[in-house]
């Protein structure tokens, strides 16, 4: 019995620690909690973020990162007229094919394509980054623990690594990235780098907080729909929930 | 208290209704089984939570076949296909958010059924097999949702189908062979994902077979009751419907309410980031983590230092409550009337809870030592101290009928708990 007890102390006072304990990243910063417009019931993303993160993605991210999952189709979600999206998918080659006489052949991009990546296989990818794989952006913000926050961190976590700290060749110290060193070049180095179409000032928190609004928008694009129905179902269950317990009360009155 | 009495089989019926009654009893199978069928009048919500784990099987499969029209059960094309669910089918992300936290309020839903069903003795004389078919659906839950963990083909459904299947290999002599037959080839790959994919579809319904024997076991005698006695006429029960059609009607919405939030506000809480990564044989996860309703089963696995046993141990925290019915000594069914047992029983889900939290976090300093004090505690429990309370402990006197413990309970405060 003694053991028991000390078991169920053991359990109730690591219980405590459950949730905040799981999968720490090793030796790597918590990265800090953001202000995002998608969070709680009512999050929705905000467009205008949105367009400028995207600018800040075709401008810096796209360099390296593909984002496999997205079509020019989709950007219409960001808030760009159906015209304006025909004008993005038109500046970018795709290749298409083959054609009548077996040929494969480059043509500008429609609406209906997936929006290319940089590199047409992953080996390519390999060989222009020394050997590193730029992952695919269109899922980050969820593939990641910490999410948003995570990603924000990392693109403003680059530092000059500590003395003694030992660094491999071509890689770059980040105090968010589990094992520090990272092999992405700080993508976001000085305000302006991406000139915004809507006049913002494109400081550095500024453009990192708007693309990974961008890409939190590319990982779960049904975002703003989800939170909407959501509070008509939960509005709908929890009148149901009343209108059953007093039918369930009237009932059971003939048994009490 | 003038409770209506159950009607004649399709009597007011219409004349169609008779004539197809007559020679088929669809209409009194129902009426003598759902709306007439005797039922403890004093069930409370513990019970509710047979009935809602019926309703979420029936959720899982309807979600899971319109999956099934959009997946791809290939390696290369799976987690984009399931992708293409979440952005272009129409409500697939709505779809598929809830099946995947279906597969966790399933788990929830008989967990507690099950703890329910050890804290009143349900599973005592002469509800054996009706235990035993739970604990068949149980298992069988358990290969259904590993399964369809692996189907996204996500870096956690890839290295879980390896760590698992694996496991296998621990079996003397025919291990490796096994391990193949299960992976189809040499390695987890595409042909493992096909038949997993199969499986995942097959299992659910073999579920919902046995879900038919264990409603057959249950209605031979009936539902056992808090009191843990059995009902001696008229006079104890109630007609199910609308008694308890109504009672669990009001738990479900409850229930829905539950499952609504995790749905539309936090529908990937459960589940691990890296199974949003496809999959990749050359990358190792930092820590690989099952799904939260196998972590107890993960952390037992891992308490001990030797994979076999280790295995046993695993199988065995399971398959040991085939033998509960007969583990458990004491006549007295409900922990109402067991002063120790009634702790004890509490104590069950908090050990299990501990083996979660271990299950959840590497394998290192206090956590391995938490680990094999809570192993140890759960096959005490069912071992050393079912058997045992049985035999010790005195049981408080019991009520002599529902009837009289209901009224005495209306009347004034419930003669048990003083």
């Amino acid at each position: 019995m003694r053991k028991s007890l000390l078991t169920l102390l053991l359990g109730v006072a690591l219980g405590c620690g459950f949730v905040g304990a799981v999968r720490a990243q090793e030796e790597a910063k918590t990265p800090p909690h953001r202000e995002w417009s998608f969070e709680g019931v009512f999050g929705t993303y905000d467009r205008a973020a949105l367009q400028r993160g995207f600018q800040v993605y075709k401008e810096v991210c796209a360099v390296c990162h593909p984002v496999k999952h997205l079509y020019f189709r989709d950007l219409e979600e960001l808030g760009y007229t159906e015209d304006q999206v025909k004008g993005i998918a038109a500046q970018v080659q795709v290749t298409d094919g083959p054609n009548d006489q077996g040929e494969m052949f480059q043509r500008p991009a429609r609406p209906s394509d997936k929006i290319p990546g940089p590199f047409p296989n992953d080996q390519a990818a390999r060989a222009a980054n020394n050997g590193a794989l730029p992952p695919d952006l269109s899922l980050i913000t969820k593939a990641r623990e910490g999410g948003p926050d995570y990603i924000e961190a990392l693109l403003t976590g680059f530092k000059d690594a500590p003395a003694g700290f030992k660094m491999n060749p071509n890689m770059y110290f980040n105090e968010y990235f589990a094992g520090h060193q990272i092999a992405m070049p700080p993508p976001l180095t000085q305000a302006d780098q991406v000139k915004y179409a809507d006049g913002t000032q494109g400081s550095v928190p500024q453009m990192a907080h708007d693309v990974v609004s961008f890409l939190s928008w590319a990982a779960e694009p049904n975002l703003d729909e989800r939170h909407r129905m959501g509070f008509k179902v939960i509005l709908f269950l929890l009148i149901a929930t009343g209108v059953f317990y007093a039918a369930k009360r009237k009932i059971w009155s003939r048994v009490h | 208290m003038a409770v209506p009495p159950a009607s004649t089989p399709a009597s007011g019926y219409s004349r169609l209704v008779r004539w197809v009654d007559y020679r088929l009893p669809f209409v009194s199978f129902l009426e003598h089984e759902f709306t007439a069928y005797p039922t403890p009048k004093n069930l409370n919500y513990w019970w509710n939570f047979g009935s809602l784990a019926g309703i979420i099987l029936v959720i899982m499969i309807v979600t899971g076949v319109v999956l099934a029209m959009h997946y791809t059960p290939h390696s290369d094309y799976a987690f984009d296909s399931v992708e293409r669910i979440m952005r272009d089918v129409n409500y697939g992300w709505l779809i598929r958010y809830i099946h995947m936290n279906g597969a966790s309020m399933f788990f929830l839903i008989v967990y507690i059924h099950l703890f329910r069903g050890l804290y009143y003795g349900s599973y005592k004389y002469p509800r054996e097999l009706l235990w035993i078919l739970g604990v068949v659906i149980l298992l069988l839950m358990i290969a259904t949702a590993f399964m369809g963990y692996v189907l996204p083909w996500g870096q956690m459904s890839y290295w879980a189908a390896t760590v698992i299947t694996n496991l296998f290999s621990a079996i003397p002599v025919v291990g490796n062979k096994i391990v193949t037959l299960l992976w189809g080839g040499f390695t987890v790959g595409n042909p493992t994902l096909n038949r997993f994919f199969s499986l995942h579809y097959l299992l659910p319904f073999i579920i919902v077979a046995v879900v038919g024997l264990h409603l057959l076991a249950l209605h031979q005698h009936g539902s056992n009751n808090p009191l843990g006695i059995d009902h001696r006429g008229p006079q104890d029960t109630i007609p199910f419907h609308p008694y308890y059609t109504i009672k669990d009607s009001f738990g479900l919405c409850v229930a829905l309410l539950v499952f609504a939030f995790f749905v539309f506000y936090a529908p990937n809480l459960a589940s691990s980031a890296d199974n949003y990564i496809p999959a990749n044989p050359m990358v190792t996860p930092n820590h690989i983590v099952p799904e939260w309703y196998l972590l107890p089963y993960y952390a037992i696995l891992r308490s001990v230092p030797n994979k076999l046993l280790g295995v046993i141990l695993a199988f065995g925290s399971i398959l040991i409550l085939f033998l509960v019915p007969w583990l458990d000594t004491s006549r007295v069914r409900s922990a109402r009337f067991r002063p120790i047992y009634r702790l004890v029983s509490w104590l069950l889900p908090i050990d299990v809870i501990a083996l979660g939290w271990v299950g959840a976090n590497p394998p290192a300093g206090i956590v391995v030592t938490v680990g094999q004090i809570a192993t140890f505690y759960y096959f005490f429990h069912f071992l050393i101290l079912m058997p045992l309370l049985g035999k010790i402990e005195r049981p408080r006197p019991l009520p002599i009928s529902i009837g009289t413990a209901v009224l005495e309970a209306t009347g004034a405060r419930p003669a048990e708990r003083h």
